[in-house]
């Protein structure tokens, strides 16, 4: 137990260890863990941000949807709205046609018992011409009563 | 163990003994054979068995540590740069939360000690007989395997610590500025000429508490080790089978004595680098 250069050796040697901690360990080491707590810091605040983005980007979904289900509303009514137009619309020409139709129909037929009527009463003008000259014996002329025809025709 | 059969107090004495190599004035230059030819070569005289223990064991810790420090990567780390990190981090924190300053030898300086002084403590749990035995076999009479038990070991690197404190002391306050915290503390006066009666008072007790600082540090961790060790000793006089019940919780609780006592070391020695810094 007695003190001797045991002492100078042992503080020598702590000089040279410690001398080479400082140089060759301590600073890649620390600084590896520096280097580490920086990027963990980093990846921790990018998730962060990450998180945020991701929030945002819902809210805008969100908001998109909410903008689309409403146009989707808007068109269908409109659409709706076309459908009922449109309908009414065919209804209202369907039904002016169709009395178009009639009534050109009803003047046809107007015109054709107009006609039938007056080949009718021209027919039994001459009916009447022809049953009065038999039973008269040919006085009747036709040129000098025809006066008298037209009158009777007038009055079938 | 000279005899086959030593007593008692033979077998202690035997593994207090440090293989001491050095000049004795009868054998000349030479290994002492017993305590009063190791106390009779003086002071130039070394422990060969404390400084090879202790340059081995500073180089493992180098080798490990620098082997560590060429592989190292702050993406995700192997097991033991995992294990070196969680080392360096406990004492990057411990210096952070001590030392105010800015400074780039005290964090390896403290790494330094508390690893060196782990490893050091460490082989007080070897079992005791079993490296003295295998040397003597070999023919070295002495070995002592444990450098912290040798208080050349401690106070060696305690006087270290202490030259550093200095060193930082003159460093950071000039020479002036760390005279004046010796001679003008804790007792001043505005009066000139009691200041001057003060003077020397003042360096009495500061000087007297500065020199305490390394003697303190080196006789707590070598006594601390020393009584250790000794304890280890006197269980190995029990008989073989009797051993286990003592020597296995006494290993057990030394496992906390020589990791407290190599932080300790380590945080005064933070402490008084912190003291040397700081202005007053």
């Amino acid at each position: 137990m007695n003190l001797n250069l045991t002492l100078v050796g042992q503080a020598i040697s702590f000089a040279i260890f410690v001398t080479f901690c400082m140089r060759h360990v301590w600073p890649p080491v620390i600084q590896a863990l520096r280097e580490r707590q920086e990027k963990i810091a980093q990846g921790l605040a990018e998730a962060e941000k990450g998180a945020q983005r991701r929030e945002e980007a819902e809210a805008e979904i969100a908001t998109m949807l909410q903008d689309a289900k409403a146009q989707a509303a808007e068109i269908v009514a409109q659409a709706q709205k076309q459908r009922n137009e449109m309908i009414e619309k065919a209804a209202s020409e369907a039904t002016a046609k169709q009395e178009q139709i009639a009534s050109k129909a009803m003047a046809d037929l107007d015109r054709e018992v107009v006609g039938a009527r007056e080949s009718l009463r021209k027919q039994v003008g001459s009916l009447a011409v022809d049953g009065a000259r038999r039973i008269l014996g040919g006085e009747v002329n036709e040129g000098s009563h025809s006066q008298v025809i037209d009158d009777l025709i007038k009055q079938i | 163990m000279a005899t086959e059969n030593p007593t008692s107090s033979e077998y202690i004495k035997h593994h207090l003994q440090n293989l001491t190599f050095g000049y004795h004035p009868e054998n000349g230059l030479s290994i002492a054979h017993g305590a009063d030819e190791a106390s009779a070569m003086g002071f130039w005289a070394i422990h060969l068995d404390t400084m090879f223990w202790s340059i081995a064991l500073g180089c493992f810790f180098i080798w490990l540590f620098k082997k560590a420090a060429d592989s190292v990567t702050a993406g995700v780390p192997g097991g033991l740069q995992n294990f070196v990190e969680t080392i360096v981090e406990f004492v990057d924190t411990n210096v952070n939360d001590t030392f105010s300053g800015k400074s780039d030898v005290v964090a390896p300086l403290a790494l330094t000690i508390f690893v060196w002084v782990f490893l050091m403590n460490l082989m007080d749990l070897v079992p005791i007989d079993f490296i003295p035995r295998a040397t003597e076999e070999m023919g070295i009479p002495y070995m002592k395997i444990v450098p912290t038990t040798d208080i050349n070991a401690t106070l060696g690197m305690s006087i270290s610590v202490f030259l550093l404190m200095i060193y930082f002391s003159i460093k950071v306050k000039g020479g002036g500025g760390f005279l004046k915290e010796l001679t003008l503390q804790p007792f001043s006066s505005d009066n000139f000429v009691v200041q001057a009666l003060l003077v020397p008072v003042n360096l009495l007790l500061e000087g007297i508490s500065l020199l305490a600082k390394p003697v303190s540090l080196g006789l707590r961790l070598f006594g601390n080790m020393y009584a250790g060790e000794l304890i280890f000793i006197l269980i190995a006089l029990l008989p073989f089978y009797a051993q286990w019940a003592l020597s296995v919780p006494w290993a057990i609780f030394h496992i906390l004595v020589i990791t407290l006592q190599a932080f300790i070391f380590m945080m005064l020695t933070i402490v008084y680098m912190s003291m040397a810094h700081e202005h007053h």
